[in-house]
């Protein structure tokens, strides 16, 4: 359904987004995850023809963003970063101008307007003034109008920022009810959102897709990544070395310890279990190993991980 | 046809804005307080004028009528056209301005309705409510008609009238260009005033000595084409201009929009 092929924007001098590639399948939500600046908003504005790309190509149901804009922009529902709303109109008012000019036929309007209405939750309000609506009700009245034209991709940027908990539990599902008969973009720095509603995960950093999986398979994928803490007695400099040693172990961090047993946290490589190995290490070099335990690494972790370790290791330098 | 259809929900929208906000209605009360006061004025000199004329030819026989034309409409125009420099600003300046300010670009824009089609239907918004004024102003001179002994000519009331709506699209279509420029309103306003008076005072230019280039300037002025219209005389020379300025300030317009999207 969306195809994109090393897509890149620049600014001036300035690159927001760097060669990155991806596809959606029908049906199918993709959660967009990135620290801000990231390139997500500008990605998305190139796949709903409000920019145009720099290089590379991005294709949305079967058109080409660049060459068939008119035929994506009638089959993409969109909600930028701040819902474009206009205060002066009521919330009816306003829809049926996005009905207009999303070319729903002049016969089918009123359904497709109370049907937005309805499945957004904005009924109470659809006579009252934009400009008197709250942020969550500004937000859900965005999202009538990407929905409203009954749109093969949906495409939302940061669609739960700024409702109450109860909102956003609403707004999930909603989201998820589109999917099948939808294809569903969104991008969200808010980590359990991505495990709850997508079924896939596009992680990007800096521009450049840095992790792309189902969340489950990103939690079991990289879990080999994790942390390993090794308790052990013995002389902490002994076990240090000892530890380091293994094969596939990247670094080794002290942790203090407790009557006489020392805490030391492994970071492996990534899908590698080394576990055997340490405890073979340990005790092999005359030391009781007194645990070996797996630190599960979270989605959160992962997104830390993957987005924040070329900053740490440039860090030292500065 | 879907064409057509996008262009008249973009003007069906923009004329929400207007009557929304006391945007219209100020500027139709203006309009018309101006027009009326202007009607007043004009028509209290020309009685007066009358009743000289009628005195002399009481005295000296073989008395003349005034024209009404001459004397009361023609005066009212010009002084309307003054108005219109100050009044197309306030129907101009939020067009883009506000959509940038709002972020509400990003919905027209990512609609399936051209940028050309936006220019279009906020033109065309401005300009219909800009002749909804003329038809109310033109109130006053229905009077005329009903009340004069001899009721004047209708033909350069009509054309007077093109004349200076003519005159206000020009305006009105360059001050759409100076929205898209800017987020801020005001800037906007100020600066297509600023442009108005450019394009105004390029007719002062206008001097029976002077050579080619004073003439050529005195020819791009926009009330330099508003003479004949007002004393009835519709040459296509005059038409043509307005229309070209028009087009012009629409070619801007939609330029700017669609360079900004390729500079963002």
């Amino acid at each position: 359904m969306i195809e994109v092929e090393s897509l890149t924007k620049r600014y001036g001098r300035a690159t927001a987004v760097d060669g990155i590639s991806f596809r959606v399948e029908k049906g199918e939500i993709l959660g967009f995850l990135g620290p801000n600046g990231a390139g997500k908003t500008t990605t998305m504005r190139i796949l709903t023809c409000y920019l145009p790309p720099t290089e590379g190509t991005a294709r949305v149901a079967g058109h080409d963003v660049f060459a068939q804009p008119m035929e994506v922009k009638k089959r993409v529902g969109y909600l930028p970063e701040t819902p474009p709303l206009y205060p002066d109109m009521s919330v009816r008012e306003y829809l049926e101008f996005c009905a207009r000019i999303k070319s729903v036929p002049g016969s089918e309007r009123k359904a497709r307007v109370a049907d937005a209405i309805e499945r957004c939750r904005v009924g109470d309000v659809r006579d009252t003034l934009i400009a008197k609506l709250s942020k969550g009700y500004r937000q859900r009245v965005g999202l009538a109008q990407a929905i409203l034209h009954n749109p093969d991709v949906l495409i939302l940027d940061e669609p739960t920022a700024g409702l109450d908990p109860k909102q956003i539990i609403e707004t999930r599902e909603l989201i998820r009810s589109l999917a099948g008969s939808h294809t569903v973009i969104l991008s969200t720095h808010i980590l359990p959102e991505v495990s709850m509603t997508c079924g896939r995960v596009v992680i990007i950093n800096k521009g450049r897709v840095v992790a792309e999986d189902t969340p489950d398979n990103l939690t079991r994928r990289l879990k080999g990544a994790g942390t390993i803490r090794v308790e052990a007695r013995g002389d902490d400099a002994g076990i240090l070395e000892a530890v380091r040693a293994v094969p596939g172990v990247l670094a080794a961090h002290p942790r203090g310890g407790h009557d006489g047993a020392v805490i030391v946290d492994v970071e492996a490589e990534a899908g590698r279990d080394v576990r055997a190995e340490l405890a073979r290490a340990v005790v092999s070099k005359g030391h009781s190993l007194l645990g070996l335990q797996q630190m599960g690494m979270s989605l959160e972790e992962i997104f830390l991980h993957l987005t924040t370790t070329d900053a740490a290791e440039s860090a030292p330098a500065a | 046809m879907t064409a057509l259809r996008n262009v008249a929900a973009i003007v069906g929208k923009e004329w929400r804005h207007y009557f929304g906000s006391p945007i219209a209605w100020v500027a139709l009360f203006v309009w018309t307080l101006l027009f009326g006061i202007f009607f007043y004025f004009a028509f209290t000199f020309f009685l007066e004028q009358s009743m000289r004329v009628a005195q002399q030819g009481m005295e000296y026989g073989g008395g003349m009528k005034l024209s009404i034309n001459e004397y009361l409409i023609r005066p009212l125009f010009h002084n309307m056209a003054v108005v219109a420099l100050f009044v197309a600003p306030m129907l101009t300046m939020r067009l883009f301005a506000e959509e940038k300010r709002q972020g509400t670009m990003e919905l027209l824009a990512t609609s399936p309705v051209s940028d050309l089609q936006v220019v279009m239907g906020k033109f065309l918004a401005a300009a219909g409510l800009y002749a909804l004024m003329i038809l109310a102003g033109l109130v006053n001179v229905a009077g005329v008609w009903i009340y004069a002994s001899s009721p004047p000519e209708w033909r350069p009331v009509l054309t007077g009238a093109l004349g200076i709506f003519l005159l206000g699209c020009c305006f009105l279509a360059m001050g759409t260009f100076v929205s898209t420029l800017t987020k801020n309103q005001i800037v906007a306003g100020i600066l297509s005033f600023c442009l108005f008076l450019g394009m105004w005072t390029l007719g002062w230019a206008d001097d029976p000595m002077g050579g080619a280039v004073s003439k050529v300037v005195a020819y791009l002025g926009v009330t330099t084409h508003l003479e004949d219209l007002v004393k009835g005389v519709v040459d296509l020379k005059d038409l043509v201009f307005y229309l070209s300025v028009v087009t012009f300030g629409l070619f801007l317009a939609h330029q700017s929009v669609e360079s900004q999207r390729w500079r963002a």
